[in-house]
């Protein structure tokens, strides 16, 4: 691959790098706090990419160009291996076309039904829910609440929470969020069986639901589902975060 | 990889007529991204199905949550071959391999960042002049010891400051280990001297900027095929069937240190992962831990891209292997 091919790679992910980054696209992939990160990566590469470029066709126009520039020129040509350059570099096309073209959604039921529900347990009591009826809780929260403390922190009380619909086996579905601590290939799913007045929604459809605490979990080994009975449902717009952490 | 011939070749003559490859792959390019828009609405049953989405989702994760620590990585790797010289790793290393192993695994510490900067941070110390089992040390410990990894881990185990302690003992056995490892049993030609672009006649900056996108190139191309790799993985391992073997400490150890390889976690973010598999013993979520940062299927894909297919083949099923025993005995003394 030519020294002008590889500038023009490095450009392309870095400018990726920066569209999803100075979006909320970013969002999607990885956790927030690495926003900064991407920005500083994305604008270096192309400062890189941009200025390689730039010289190597400086050096093309002007071949008697000053000392650097020549060195620089007979570096790209002095091998003539050129069918043993790094061809796997082609392969940083790969992230840039699924970027631009395809911009992957985040991960929803179908990741969800493949992993295991695990909440971890919390080191501290768990405090007061904060005033107001209904209370709006995180996904995590709840479960925790429910699995680790028999749901005592909440009870007589309304709590709201949001989620997209993954379908259970046999009927009815979970109300679910997928955490990540870094990446989406780091997440794993929480899930809250819905029962009561649920409804029928698509899978992935994000749902708000108004409910209480209700006793019990559901779920395979090693998967722990606590419930909610709902009184209201009804959908929303999907959150600017689609991860919770 | 036409930069790295030049160290071996003499400068071809300046009459030679050149820009023809260069063109071509230009063109190469341009057609292959013009052929893909063109092709893009053709391919919308097949994207739009969820396993699909999945995998393009994790594996643009883990490219892009990548990219960051490869550039810090690269850079440093630059400035360690164009700014820093060849006589600061003479004073700061002992001169003796046996001793300069251990000083360099301990200088992990100060590298905040995860597994893919490292890679290009110790070809660049091996071309300073740094002794590659020391160069290896360094690029086993630094991911896994780091002060970001370190409190991430205290995070995940909150109250356990056994965890964090026993996993920087036991990923520091593992660098140090490897280093003396490589020393007594390496052989010079299984290892492919890190091709490094011919800067000797470069300003500075100008050297920095050509090693800088060289080695962002090169990792970058193995980054992805690492990427693919655990991706795909990472989409059809069912994790449940994991859950069924917690029981044996042995069995256990080994699975999750074979998990660690394949799920090719980043390792500030590897301890959440361990964390929330609780069905396992602790030892076997600490080899998660060690294992992660020193070898993973990402990893693999880019030492075989630095230090060539002989040495990744050799180097990374030891280091498995290594990873394990270290995680082995300091669990059975620390936890």
């Amino acid at each position: 691959m030519s020294r002008q091919a590889q500038s023009l790679l490095v450009t392309l992910l870095g400018s990726a790098v920066l569209r999803l980054s100075l979006t909320d696209v970013y969002l999607r992939y990885v956790k927030a706090g690495l926003r900064p990160y991407l920005l500083v990566a994305g604008v270096l590469l192309i400062a890189i990419g941009v200025v390689s470029f730039w010289r190597d066709v400086l050096v093309q126009r002007q071949p008697s160009a000053g000392r650097t520039a020549a060195t620089d020129h007979q570096v790209e040509h002095a091998g003539h291996d050129h069918a043993h350059g790094p061809a796997v570099a082609w392969l940083l096309l790969l992230p840039v076309l699924a970027i631009f073209l395809v911009a992957p959604p985040a991960l929803g039921a179908y990741s969800a039904n493949r992993g295991s529900a695990v909440v971890g347990k919390p080191t501290t009591a768990f405090a007061a829910l904060p005033p107001g009826n209904p209370v709006d809780v995180t996904l995590s929260d709840y479960a925790s609440r429910a699995v680790w403390d028999k749901g005592r922190s909440m009870s007589g009380r309304t709590v709201r929470l949001r989620g997209f619909v993954t379908p259970r086996k046999g009927g009815g579905y979970y109300l679910t969020r997928i955490t990540i601590a870094c990446c989406a290939a780091d997440s794993r799913p929480i899930k809250v069986g819905v029962s009561g007045a649920a409804g029928g929604f698509p899978a992935d459809t994000w749902i708000e639901v108004t409910g209480r605490y209700t006793p019990g979990t559901e779920g395979g080994r090693n998967e722990l589902i606590p419930r909610i009975q709902v009184t209201d449902v009804h959908e929303i717009a999907p959150p600017r975060e689609p991860y919770e952490q | 990889m036409t930069e790295a011939r030049t160290a071996e070749r003499p400068p071809a003559p300046r009459e030679r007529p050149r820009g023809i490859s260069g063109t071509r792959s230009l063109d190469v390019l341009a057609g292959l991204l013009i052929i893909t828009v063109a092709v893009r609405p053709l391919l919308g049953g097949v994207l739009a199905h969820p396993a699909v989405q999945a995998w393009a989702t994790v594996f643009v994760s883990l490219v892009i949550q990548a990219v960051p620590f490869l550039v810090l990585g690269v850079v440093i790797s630059a400035a360690i071959s164009t700014l820093v010289p060849p006589s600061f790793f003479a004073r700061a290393l002992p001169r003796r391999p046996v001793l300069a192993v251990p000083v360099a695994g301990a200088a992990g510490i100060v590298l905040p960042g995860c597994e893919c900067g490292s890679v290009p941070i110790a070809g660049g110390l091996i071309a300073r002049g740094v002794s590659p089992a020391a160069a290896f040390a360094f690029l086993l410990s630094a991911p896994a010891i780091n002060p970001v990894v370190l409190i991430a881990t205290a995070v995940a185990f909150p109250g356990r400051p056994g965890v964090v302690l026993a996993r920087f003992a036991a990923s520091l056995f593992t660098s140090v280990v490897m280093g003396w490892v490589w020393l007594r049993l390496g052989r010079s030609d299984w290892l492919r001297r890190p091709r490094r672009p011919e800067l000797g006649d470069l300003r500075r900056w100008e050297a920095f900027r050509v090693s800088a996108r060289h080695d962002f190139v090169h990792a970058g191309g193995f980054l992805v095929v690492g990427g693919m790799t655990a991706a795909t993985l990472n989409v059809t391992v069912p994790r449940g069937v994991l859950d069924s073997v917690g029981g044996n400490l042995l069995l256990s150890v080994v699975v999750l240190g074979t998990l660690a390889v394949v799920l090719a976690i980043c390792s500030e973010a590897d301890a959440f992962v361990a964390a929330s598999l609780t069905a396992f013993p602790t030892t076997a979520q600490l080899a998660f831990m060690v294992v992660g940062p020193a070898v993973d299927v990402k990893l693999f894909a880019l030492q075989a891209g630095t230090f060539g297919r002989r040495f990744a083949l050799r180097f990374a099923p030891a280091t498995f292997v290594v990873a394990l025993c270290c995680a082995l005995a300091v669990g059975a003394v620390l936890l």
